[in-house]
């Protein structure tokens, strides 16, 4: 348990220190003194405008979607016995790519293109998970290969939604498609999820650790793996679904994430899952600054980031698992 | 405690259970018990259902028909948790999808004693201390089970058994992989958990060590027959024989009788012929229902 705070503490500390400098940082750059007294309440009116309506919401949206992700990611490869499952991989932010590019191409609006976003993303893991179980065997490697298969599928439907919209929505639709955090509204709801996920998967910790040595094994010492396999799943797809609404598709968080730390603080759900919400956060907030800032004033999507930091470790992790 | 357990209920009953083996149709309809002290030994030819036998045992997969009782109780009437408290399985293999450490592994055979919330206790770890001490793996404590050898691996999974502390061990090949010495060493553990009053059923190869350590034995057919009963009326060599379709040469060793597999080609034709030309079926335990 002192184990547990302390790898919290120190997490909790460099989130704060991340969402400093995201607030900081930018076309503007501010002080530390001027950043520290807009947020504690005064402070130049232009700052507190560029801070709390501009930089903060987008700071929060990026944290929570980072740490949406790596918690997505570490439930999907606890459930698949597999450190390479990630949404991304098993297609789920395909899904939610194609209901949110038909609703953009449909011309509906924000509230809507983010409804069917979380609809996709739904559709696709039902259709990967449903396909996979047919039998009844629930193997990792079909559920993998179901996953890419689907995520091949939507990859094509994304392109011919791409090939047949008018060039004035392209932009918008690509930037959507590679993960981006400047349209990021309602942070509310994905912050509500990621707390309450986070907060229910601690007591199913220990199922979880005990579930990552095989089913069999599992359901030897208690677990009742059926309800328990489904819920996991039910949850990462809502999880994942959530922060693929929020931002887009950004790849590659969930298989980082919770494969850096499993290096570093073992394998415990009931460490990696709160600290996998916490580094992801860090992550996607820090990838987030550095694609407003790196070319600026132009903007990056944040996805491009966190994929050239995400395809070195999965190869990286592919060529070392045997 | 041996002297009046006909008085207590078993700690393992099945009752007329049909192991539900896909595709084949049913075999014997076991009716037996195993109680505190007994070690039951399984053997059958590859395939004749061992494994399967002892997934249904475990709850871990439904039986064709007949049930199970759990000292005394319907294993259905009972609570995940609660038959993992009393029953321990010890997998053929074991399949590690994520790194881990021998003590962490030891340690998971604590879950079915802990509630949601709890974290493991001194008193758990200790009891996994205690396990990995039994199985001769202490020292080994933080060593990544990726690098054991098969043999250590096999003694984690058993210590980790020791750890959940069941009243019943089901090991499926408990001596795998391992060499003649860690496979004694094994079983004197068996041996020893038994006559501290739990019941083990393990499947084997070995003949001869299971008629060294276990006092019953179940013999399963390929032809999904069996027969059962304590081992000094099960040694017969006809019915080893037909159970393994194969010719054995009995000797004695320590008084014990000892079973080797004889040759099916030049000089040993003859036994094979006279075996054929007298077809011997296996003894059956009397309360066993006829075929």
């Amino acid at each position: 348990m002192t184990r547990l705070a302390g790898i919290l503490t120190v997490l909790l500390l460099a989130a704060l220190a991340a969402l400093v400098t995201a607030v900081a940082l930018g076309s503007v750059q501010l002080t530390p003194a001027q950043t520290l007294s807009v947020l504690t309440g005064d402070g130049d009116p232009l700052h507190r405008t560029l801070i709390l309506e501009l930089r903060l919401p987008r700071a929060l949206a990026a944290f929570a979607t980072g740490g949406l992700l790596a918690v997505a990611g570490a439930l999907m490869q606890v459930l698949l016995r597999n450190p390479l499952a990630d949404p991304y991989v098993l297609g789920l932010s395909g899904g939610a790519a194609v209901g949110a590019l038909a609703s953009m191409l449909l011309g509906t609006g924000t509230v809507l293109v983010s409804g069917s976003a979380f609809a996709g993303a739904m559709v696709s893991t039902f259709i990967v998970f449903g396909l996979a179980h047919g039998t009844g065997s629930w193997t990792p490697t079909r559920l993998l290969l179901t996953g890419v298969v689907v995520a091949a599928g939507w990859g094509a439907l994304i392109s011919f939604l791409l090939a047949v919209s008018p060039t004035e929505e392209l932009p918008g639709m690509l930037y959507w498609l590679m993960g981006d955090l400047s349209h990021a509204r309602r942070i509310g709801p994905a912050w509500a999820i990621l707390i309450g996920v986070v907060l229910a998967a601690m007591p199913l910790g220990r199922s979880l650790n005990v579930l990552a040595r095989g089913p069999m094994q599992a359901a030897a010492l208690g677990v009742a793996v059926r309800p328990l396999e489904w819920t996991v799943y039910i949850v990462a797809a809502l999880v994942t679904a959530t922060a693929v609404t929020l931002a887009g598709s950004v790849g590659f968080v969930g298989l980082i994430v919770p494969h850096m730390l499993r290096l570093v603080l073992g394998n415990d759900q009931r460490i990696i899952l709160p600290a996998s919400a916490l580094a992801g956060g860090i992550l996607l907030t820090l990838a987030d600054t550095l694609a407003r800032t790196l070319i600026a004033p132009q903007q990056l999507p944040v996805g491009v980031i966190t994929a050239m930091l995400g395809v070195p470790v999965f190869l990286y992790l592919l060529h070392r698992s045997r | 405690m041996a002297a009046d357990h006909h008085s207590t209920p078993p700690l393992l009953q099945l009752d007329d259970l049909v192991v539900d083996i896909p595709g084949r149709p049913d075999g014997a309809a076991l009716r037996l018990a195993v109680r505190p002290g007994q070690c039951w030994g399984v053997l059958g030819p590859n395939g004749a259902g061992k494994s399967t036998l002892l997934h249904t045992l475990a709850g871990l997969r439904p039986a064709r028909r007949g049930g199970l009782r759990l000292d005394g109780h319907p294993m259905e009437d009972l609570p995940r948790h609660r038959i993992a408290r009393h029953l321990g399985m010890v997998f053929q293999d074991q399949q590690d999808g994520f790194p881990a450490t021998v003590l962490e592994t030891a340690l998971i055979g604590r879950h079915p004693y802990l509630r949601p919330w709890e974290m493991e206790s001194a008193a758990d770890y200790a009891a996994a201390q205690s396990a990995l001490e039994r199985t001769g793996l202490s020292g080994l404590e933080d060593r990544p089970i990726a690098t054991l050898s098969g043999g250590e691996r096999q003694r984690l999974a058993i210590a980790t058994a020791l750890t959940q502390d069941p009243r019943v061990f089901l090991l499926d090949e408990p001596t795998n992989h391992l060499d003649l010495h860690h496979q004694v060493e094994v079983l004197d553990i068996v041996r020893r958990l038994v006559t501290h009053g739990r019941g083990a059923l393990l499947t084997m190869h070995d003949v001869n060590l299971t008629a060294r350590y276990c006092d019953h034995l179940l013999l399963m057919y390929p032809n999904g027959d069996a027969c059962w009963g304590p081992t000094r009326d099960m040694l017969v060599p006809r019915a080893l024989e037909r159970l393994y379709g194969q010719p054995l040469a009995v000797g004695q060793v320590d008084g014990m009788p000892v079973f080797l597999p004889r040759g099916t080609e030049r000089e040993d034709a003859a036994p094979v012929q006279s075996r054929q030309n007298d077809p011997s079926t296996p003894a059956r335990h009397k309360d066993a229902p006829a075929p």
